[in-house]
Order: structure tokens, then sequence, then C-alpha cells
């Protein structure tokens, strides 16, 4: 059916061409032979292919197009007519006798043409009097087409200012008169197709009107090329008169293109100089106007046109073009109650990115547009929508891309709180987004104040918001991808955390307290992440404090390391409730470090106490427990606060655990690393001797148990690294200068590990092998080098 | 043969010529028989001012009772046909009976001829002006010779002119007013109007102007209406809202009018109207009909 109308029309087409074709001939023969008669009857026969009802605008254009060319040549014949004698009045009257409305009409403006270019009346009245004909068609289609050409022969023949068609006083307005009525009446014919014709064809028609529409707004850029349209004809006349039409054609299509032909035609500084006016028929609209579009639209170009020259922005503050703006918004967004909630936070985004492209000084402007949309939101559910969510994003970054500070988001009072209105997935990529900000700019946040604010805003990383706790509900399907980004949002928070500085430290611990107490509100999937870069955070104040010890005048300030490790201790004890016990552990370790360095005994023996209470009850795991005791260990070797009582109480429960491991090779190496507990190579450090040899021997009994046992249950003894580990333990003592050290005993355990070696059962490894002759290397190099470390290594041989 | 044919041969020429050089106002009139003829045009109480010339064919001679020559105004019915009505009959005695050997000129003249009527060719309808002459004869038809004029009368400025101003229409489905500058035009005027839709429930396709005349001869039973439509304008092409106001530009030049003519001798008139023709998409017409005056303006 489609394809046969379509067929149909372009054989209506080819006729009307035909039709056309044929009457131009003789149209031009008479032409030929200056038969003026002839002239005016082929040419009107031609014209009347145009009175079609059944070709689409498309299709019609293209016979009108045709019928333009040849009325241009009768347009040059008329003239040369008058040459030969025939006035123009006479024409003019010649041509009106036509029976047929649609071709007198073309033809009359064609004379018409040639009657203002004689110059025998004036431009206007042969304008005005055209324009007043035209009325007689009615039909969409032919009068948009008649009046295009109207428009078209009349052009460059407005009675304009400088033109030569220039007439009296008022002759711009005569000008303007003229483009108006043209307007005025195109744009009614043009509605009135949407009424005409079948409902079901709806769709058909409006795509036909939308090929129209250009024949409509060609008019309003006439109207902008005509010289006398200066600021204030724009402002009384043309711009009121305009917008009339659009508000009372109460047609969706007509209205959203011209307001956009409007914006698009005039130039910028008219449009803010008549601000008032074009926001104030937004609200007349019709309610499906897409006005978001439009006015995003304006407001893109005024401030383009602010960008383009700084002389020019006083003008928009004389004309309070930020006010305007946002009155007309919020009137629109009244006036049309269907518009989806994107709609609205769309104008309010093309607002704000105006805003901070014109005034980029006026926070107060910034804050009352997020204030606006704060207002529009409330109310309403969560934004489930993605493009409205989209929206938010963009509103809320828009500040942060603009300032590069997120102190100055944190200024806005309603920033978080139209954060508040995004679902917690995008409230998170916003928080995320805001961090990220804050690590380009490297912005310091260095009150309690702002961190306090900024915590708020971010809330959606640090808690579970809706109540709903992280991975719960969650499919296993998805699980490891939410786990990543939840590892990922959580990895940027604790970026976040060391980013916060401040030189003063009574302003610093305020600022961690505040942290702390957001970050403790997070729940325990969070806290593994959130608490340890805290921790790092207060330790560091805790050092600078260290550093200027003779600053500190006793209990006035709150700022002490007594008081922050109190802090850290409540701090860590969060993460048991993870659980995170290794975590915990090696933080109450760095604690009780940082408490070393401060010379307070009581606050580092009680944070290792803590260390073990969670060795003994928390961590259980075997390979766990190895690398937790090594790391006490490490810790109290360094440690030199502790009076001789506690440092033994440590040391004991050290070498305890130790040996109680469940492996043996862990065992032994751990009881040999425990040795150093007892040797402290400083001036003033831990320095027994006897011990020392005490754990190496107890040491050296666990790896012969251990080779023992490897014979048992495997029938080859194990490697011998475990030996040579020890053997190089020997040689570090022996070196250091502890007396209980001999060579006697360095030289028996070479002789044990050679024998071991030798040994039939033994398993060879290779780089147990390695490792043992680079250890009897440093003997012989050691020998070699002679002085006192020499003699020192005299007596062993190897 | 040639001699019986040639004793009822018009022994002579006759020639009727107008005076003063009336050779330059001549208008075309179109005869019965289809053919235009040039004529002198005259108008009332204008002289009638001639010479009519005999020229007997060599060798012979006319003889007659009597020479004259009439000025007649008459009125044709074609239904009645042969019938003439003469509302004007002038006669002038040229010779008294005798015979006439050689050429012979008779000037003649009617003074201040009361020609109150135009000469018109209608439908059913001619009324004609002629100047008869006849030679009277014996024995012989007479010879008569026709001689046609045209007449046309000029009318002043009418002083009172009123515009036709008309609010017409079908209840709730359409309602117009429309305007007519004048309602009386001469034949080179321009009918300005305007068309204003006040109410529009039909689907419009087009509106037209007519021009209509309308012919009406006889009386009583006996009349004879004739309507022809002399002009077919269009006016507006497709469909008006509510509100528009369509321009009406006619110019009446092209179109052979003839001035109203009210009751000319009792015998017939000839009326002009109006008719405002608005056509729907199913080709109904709605029309309204208004009479207009057409009169001959005086040429200054």
């Amino acid at each position: 059916m489609v394809s046969e109308g379509i067929e149909d029309e372009e054989k209506w087409l080819a006729e009307g061409i035909a039709g056309l074709q044929h009457n131009a001939f003789y149209m031009h023969r008479a032409l030929d032979s200056n038969n003026l008669r002839d002239a005016l009857k082929y040419s009107a026969q031609m014209l009347s292919e145009l009175r079609t009802s059944r070709l689409s605008p498309h299709k019609y254009y293209e016979l009108y197009m045709r019928a333009f060319d040849e009325l241009r040549k009768l347009e040059m014949f008329f003239k040369e007519e008058t040459k030969r004698g025939c006035t123009i009045i006479d024409l003019y009257e010649l041509v009106q006798h036509a029976g047929n409305i649609l071709p007198r009409l073309y033809l009359l403006c064609t004379v018409g043409s040639v009657y203002i270019r004689s110059k025998e009346a004036p431009a206007k009245d042969v304008l005005k009097d055209l324009v007043e004909m035209c009325r007689g068609i009615q039909h969409p289609v032919r009068g948009l087409f008649l009046r295009s050409y109207l428009s078209q022969v009349s052009r460059d023949k407005l009675p304009d200012i400088g033109s030569e068609y220039e007439g009296d006083a008022d002759t711009v307005m005569d000008a303007v008169e003229f483009v108006l009525q043209n307007f005025t009446e195109m744009n009614k014919l043009w509605v009135r197709m949407q009424h005409q014709g079948p409902v079901r064809e709806k769709e058909k028609r409006e795509k036909e009107r939308s090929e129209l529409r250009d024949l409509v707004g060609k008019n309003l850029h006439v109207l902008s090329q005509i010289e006398g349209v200066d600021l204030e004809l724009y402002k009384e006349t043309v711009l009121p008169r305009v917008l009339e039409q659009v508000v009372n054609c109460k047609d969706e299509i007509a209205q959203f293109y011209l307001m956009d032909c409007i914006i698009q035609v005039f130039p910028d500084e008219y449009h803010l100089q008549t601000l008032e006016t074009l926001l104030g028929a937004c609200p007349q609209l019709q309610p499906t106007v897409d006005i978001k579009t439009v006015l995003s639209q304006l407001m893109e170009r005024l401030s383009n046109y602010a960008a383009s020259s700084a002389e020019v922005l006083p003008e928009f503050l004389q004309v309070e073009a930020f006010a305007k703006l946002s009155n007309a918004i919020g009137k629109v967004i009244e006036a049309q109650v269907d518009m989806p909630v994107v709609g609205s936070i769309g104008l309010y985004v093309s607002l704000l990115t105006f805003t901070l492209r014109v005034h980029p000084d006026r926070l107060d402007y910034v804050d009352q547009v997020l204030g606006a949309c704060v207002k529009k939101l409330s109310g309403k559910a969560k934004l489930e929508d993605s493009r409205g969510t989209k929206q938010i994003v963009a509103l809320l970054s828009a500040p942060l891309e603009k300032y590069n500070d997120i102190g100055i988001a944190l200024k806005l009072s309603n920033y978080p709180r139209v954060m508040d209105h995004l679902d917690s997935g995008t409230n998170k990529v916003m928080a995320v987004v805001i961090i990220q900000s804050i690590m380009k700019n490297n912005t310091c946040i260095s009150t309690a104040d702002k961190a306090e604010a900024l915590f708020e805003l971010i809330k959606g990383l640090i808690k579970d918001l809706d109540g709903t706790p992280v991975d719960e509900d969650i499919s296993f399907f998805c699980f490891s991808l939410m786990r990543r980004i939840f590892k990922e949002e959580q990895s940027s928070v604790a970026r976040l955390i060391h980013m916060l500085h401040n030189d003063d430290p009574e302003e610093m611990l305020k600022i961690i307290c505040v942290v702390r107490k957001h970050i403790l509100a997070g729940g325990p999937t969070r806290l593994a992440f959130t608490v340890p870069p805290l921790i790092f955070c207060a330790l560091k104040l805790v050092r600078r404090l260290q550093g200027q010890d003779g600053d500190v005048d006793g209990e006035e300030t709150s700022a002490t390391p007594k008081k922050i490790f109190q802090l850290l201790h409540q701090t860590i004890e969060a993460l048991l409730s993870v659980p995170a016990p290794e975590l915990a552990l090696r933080l109450y370790l760095q604690c009780a470090e940082a408490a070393n360095d401060c010379d307070l005994e009581p606050v580092a023996y009680e944070f290792f106490t803590q260390a073990f209470i969670l060795y003994e009850e928390e961590v259980a795991d075997s390979k766990a427990q190895v690398t937790a005791i090594h790391l006490i260990i490490g810790t109290l070797q360094r440690m030199n606060v502790f009076g001789v009582e506690n440092r033994d109480t440590l040391t004991h429960k050290s070498t305890g655990y130790s040996a109680k491991l469940l492996k043996k090779p862990d065992q032994c190496k751990a009881v040999y690393a425990c040795s150093h507990l007892f040797w402290v190579d400083d001036q003033d450090g831990v320095k027994d001797g006897e011990r020392v040899l005490l754990c190496l021997k107890r040491a050296l009994r666990i790896a012969n148990a251990a080779q023992q046992m490897a014979n048992v249950t495997r029938g080859s003894s194990g490697p011998v690294t475990l030996f040579v580990e020890i053997l190089n333990k020997y040689l570090y003592f022996f070196e250091k200068g502890n007396p209980q050290i001999t060579s006697a005993a360095i030289q028996g355990l070479v002789e044990l590990i050679t024998t071991e070696m030798q040994s039939d059962t033994t398993t060879p490894d290779p780089s147990a092998d390695a490792f043992f002759s680079s250890t009897l290397r440093y003997i012989q190099f050691q020998k070699q080098k002679g002085g006192a470390m020499g003699e020192k290594y005299e007596s062993i041989k190897v | 043969m040639n001699y019986i044919v040639g004793a009822f041969k018009p022994p002579c020429n006759i020639t009727i010529t107008f005076a003063d050089g009336r050779t330059g106002k001549q208008v075309p009139l179109k005869k019965e028989n289809g053919q235009t003829v040039m004529v002198p045009l005259f108008q009332s109480q204008e002289n009638i001012v001639g010479e009519v010339s005999i020229e007997p064919f060599h060798g012979k001679k006319v003889e007659h009772n009597g020479v004259k020559i009439e000025l007649l105004g008459q009125i044709e019915m074609y239904f009645d046909k042969g019938n003439f009505y003469d509302f004007t009959s002038l006669v002038r005695e040229l010779e008294v009976p005798g015979d006439i050997y050689e050429r012979k000129s008779y000037p003649f003249e009617f003074s201040t001829v009361e020609m109150p009527y135009e000469s018109y060719n209608g439908v059913n309808v001619r009324l004609r002006y002629v100047l008869k002459f006849t030679i009277s004869r014996n024995y012989v038809s007479n010879m008569v010779e026709y001689q046609d004029l045209m007449v046309r009368n000029y009318t002043p400025l009418p002083s009172i002119n009123n515009s036709i101003k008309m609010e017409v229409g079908i209840e709730d489905c359409l309602h117009i007013e429309f305007e007519y500058s004048k309602s009386k035009y001469h034949l080179k005027d321009v009918i300005i109007g305007k068309i204003y839709f006040l109410l529009v429930r039909i689907k419009i396709k087009n509106m037209e102007l007519e021009i209509r005349r309308r012919e009406s001869t006889g009386s009583g039973p006996n009349t004879y209406v004739e309507t022809e439509t002399l002009a077919k304008f269009e006016l507006m092409d497709g469909a008006p809202v509510r509100g528009e106001s369509i321009p009406i530009r006619l110019f009446l030049s092209p179109y052979e009018l003839t001035p109203t003519y009210r009751n000319t001798n009792n015998k017939f008139s000839v009326k002009y109207y109006l008719n405002l023709v608005l056509v729907d998409e199913e080709d109904r017409r709605y029309f309204k009909q208004q009479e207009i005056t057409i009169y001959r303006l005086q040429e200054s």
C-alpha cells in the first residue's frame, strides 16, 4: 500500500512536471515574440500545476523549484515589457485578471518585484499589498510555498535603512512589519497542517511539517538580517511580536522550532538584553514542548558569549542574567507539571554550567542552583532512572571540574543535599568522583570542619546507606566483580585519608577524630580498608609531636601523644569486630613502636599486651602465626623503653611462643630470631650473650629434631638449610663480640654441616649447598682480611 | 433568365454616410449572422446628421412614390421572432414622388434625438437603433437600406454609493461576513472587499466570486428569465479557520458587461449580481447572491 502511494506520487509529480514544461514551452515562445497576452496566459496555465493537492511537501518542493526558475524568466520579461511602454501599473492589474487565485498571486508577486524595482511606488505599499493578497491561499502547503516565494523575491527589496528602497522615517518599521506579517501568516498555515486530515496520519503529517519548517524559520532569518533592526527595535517590536505568535499558536512543534530559531538567528547581546521577555515566554509554551533543550541552547550561547570577551561580563551583571534565568527555569518547571525529573535536572545542569562560566566568583549562585534542584527533588523517591542520575552526577561534577577544589564544593550547603537524592550506587560513583578530584588536584583538607563536611558528602562510601549492608544479597555470580568495585572504592577512601593535613596538631587531632567517627560507622567490611590509613595518619602526627618535644607545655594542649594513643587503641579495637586480627596485630605493633619512640613505656607495653592477646586468642592459622611471631620479635627487638622486668616478660613470651609453633623448621627459625631480642646492637642495648647462646643452642636442637623427624617420616633427612642459617647467626654474634660464641663452636657447627651433607641420607639441595659454600667463602674472606676481625677468625678452620 | 433577374435587381446603389467624421467613433457590433461590423456610436440627445446618396445604375431610372429616412429604436424578442416593437420612430421625408435618373444626395438630420435606452444584444432580447432609408415604389417592393447605430448612455458618478455588508451563515456550521466596498460599479471598476470568517465547521475547498447577469424579458406569465455567469473568479484556495479575512479584488474590465437596465420600456431588464460561492470538500456549494448596479461612467 505504502509503496503504491509513493509510486502514485512519483507519477503525479511526473505529470505535474510535464504539464509545467509544456506550458513553459509556450510561455517561452510568447516571451521570445514579446506577446504579453500569451505570456500571461501560458504562465498562468503553467502555474496551475502548483494547484495540486496530491503531492507531499517534499515532491511539491520539486515542482515549485521548477516553477520558480520559470518565473525568473518571466520577471525579466516583465522588466523589459515596462521598457517597451507597458506601464508597470497596467501589468500589475493585468496579472490580476487571472481567474485562478494561485497562478494569479504568483504572477502578482513576480510583477510586484518588478514594481518595487521600478520605484514607481514606495516599496512598502507594494509589499503590503502583496502580503495582504496572499491571504487568499489558505491551503497550508500551497500557502507556505507561495509566501516563501514572496519572501524570496522581496528579500533584497525591503525598505531597510541603507537599502535603495528605503522609504520615509518609519521605513524600517515597514520592512519589519512586512516580514512579521508574512511570518505570522506562514506560521498559522504551518500550525494548521497539524489539525487537518485524519488522525491516523499524524506521524506522517508531523514528518511533512518538519520538512516545511525552514520555510517558516527563514522569515526570522530575514528579520535578523534587516540592518535597521537594532536592539531597541528588537526589544520593543520584533521580539514581542514574534513571541506573541509563538505563544499563541499553541503548537508543540512550532513552539520548539521557533524558540530555537530565535535563539540561533539573533545576536547574543540582544538575547542578553531581552532575557526577561524571552524567558517570560517559556512558561507559556505548551507543556509538551522540550523547553529544556531550548533553554539549554540559550544558556549555552550566552555562556559562549560571556567567554568570548571579558568586556561583555558587566552586561550580564547589569541585566541580572542569572536571576532571570534561574527564575525562568523555576517557572517553567512549575508550569510543566509533567516534565520528567530528568528534564528539570537537565535544566539545572545547563544553568549551573552557565553560572560557572559567567559568574565563577559567585558561589552563592551555584549554591542557589543546587538548592533549587534539591527543592525539585525533595518529596520524590530516590532517582532510579539512569538518565536522571547521570544528570545529577553531571550537576555535581561541574563545580568540581570548574574550581578544581573540593573546598569550594564543601562550602555549598546544598551540595550534600543533592547527593542525598542519588541512589546508593550513583552516590558512590559521585563520591569516587569527588575523591578523584581531590587526588588529582592534590587538595589538602586542612580543617576539621572541612573534613566533617567532606565525609558527610561521601558517606555513601563510608557507610551503608539505606540499611543494606554491602555484599549481602549479592549472588555468587557477580560477587567477585562487586568485591573488586568495593575494594577500589574503599582504597580511594583510604587514599583520601592521607590527604588530610594540618600543621597545627590541635586541628589535626580534631580532623582525625572526625574521620574516626565517620569510618567507625562504616561496618566491619570497610574497617579493614579505612582503619590502617587513619592509624598511620595519627602516627604521623605522633611523630611530629615527638619531633617538637620541647614545645609541649604540659596539660594545656589536648594533642598529646598519650591522648592520641588512647584514641588509636580504641580505633584498633574496632578491627576486632571485623574480625581482622592479623591486621590489628600489625597496627598494635606499629603503635607500640611509636609509643616507644615517645618514651611512653606503659603505652607501649599495653600495645604489646594487646598484640599478644590477639596472637593467643585470634591468630589460629599456623602460617599467620609464623608471620605474626616474626613481626612481634622484630618490633620487640627495637624497643628500648622497657624496663628489665617488662622486657623480660615480653621476650619470655616471645621465645615461648616461638618454640610452640607447629612446624619444626618454623620453630627453629623463630627461636633463632629470638636470639636478637637479647642482643641489641646499640650503644646501650641489651647484650645478654648467654641467653643468645641459649637460643641458638635451642635452635640447633630443634633443627636436629627436624632432621631426625624427616629421616623417620620420609627416609631421608631434609636439607641442611636450617643449620646453615644457624651458622650465620653464630657468625653474626661472633663478629659482634658475644663472648659466649666461640670459634670452637663455629668450627663444630661447620663440621657438623659438612658431615650432614656428606651423609647418604641427606637429600641434595643445590640452594642449600650454595648457601653453605658462600658462608664458608665469607669466613675465608674474613680470615684473609686480617686486622682484628682476621685474628678472630684465625682459629676457625674450614 | 438574366432578364428576369435584371428586372428584380435594385436599380440603384444606396449609401448612408454620417457627417462630421463620425468614422473615428466607431464600435464593433455583432450582427445576427455572427459577423462583426463597425458602427458609429451615439448617445442620447445627440444630433444624427448625415447624407444618403442614391446612384442609379447606368441607364436606369428609379421611379418612386417618395423617399424617406427613419430613425427607429426597436426591441426585438427572440421568442416573438420577427415582431419588432418600435419605441422610437422619427421620419424625415426626403423627396416627393418622382423619378431619379442620376446620382442624388439627400442630407438628413435628427436633432437632439431622445435615445433613452442603450443598444443591447442579449440572450432573448435585442435592443437596437437603426436608420431605415426607404424608396417607396409602386408595383415592386420598396427599396430599403438599414444602417445600425450603437447607442451608449453615460451616467455621472452616483452620489450615493453604499457598501454592501452582510453577515450570513448556516447555524453552527458556517458564519461569514462579507463586504463589497460599493453597490454601484462602473464598467471598468474594481470590486474591492473582504470576507471574514466568523465560524467554520465545514471543510471548505475553495471560494469564488461570480458575476451573473440576469436578463428577464416579457411580463406576467410570459416572463422569460435567463441567467448567465460571466465571471468566475477564485478568491480563496484551501480551508480557512475562524478569524481569517480574505481580500477581494476583482477587476471588471476583462468581462463583457453592460450597465444595469431596469425595466427597459416595460419589455425587459438586465441585472447584475455578485454571487459568493463556497465549495466544500464534498463539492457542496454554499452561496449568497447580491445585486450590484453597473453603470457606464462618463469618461472625462
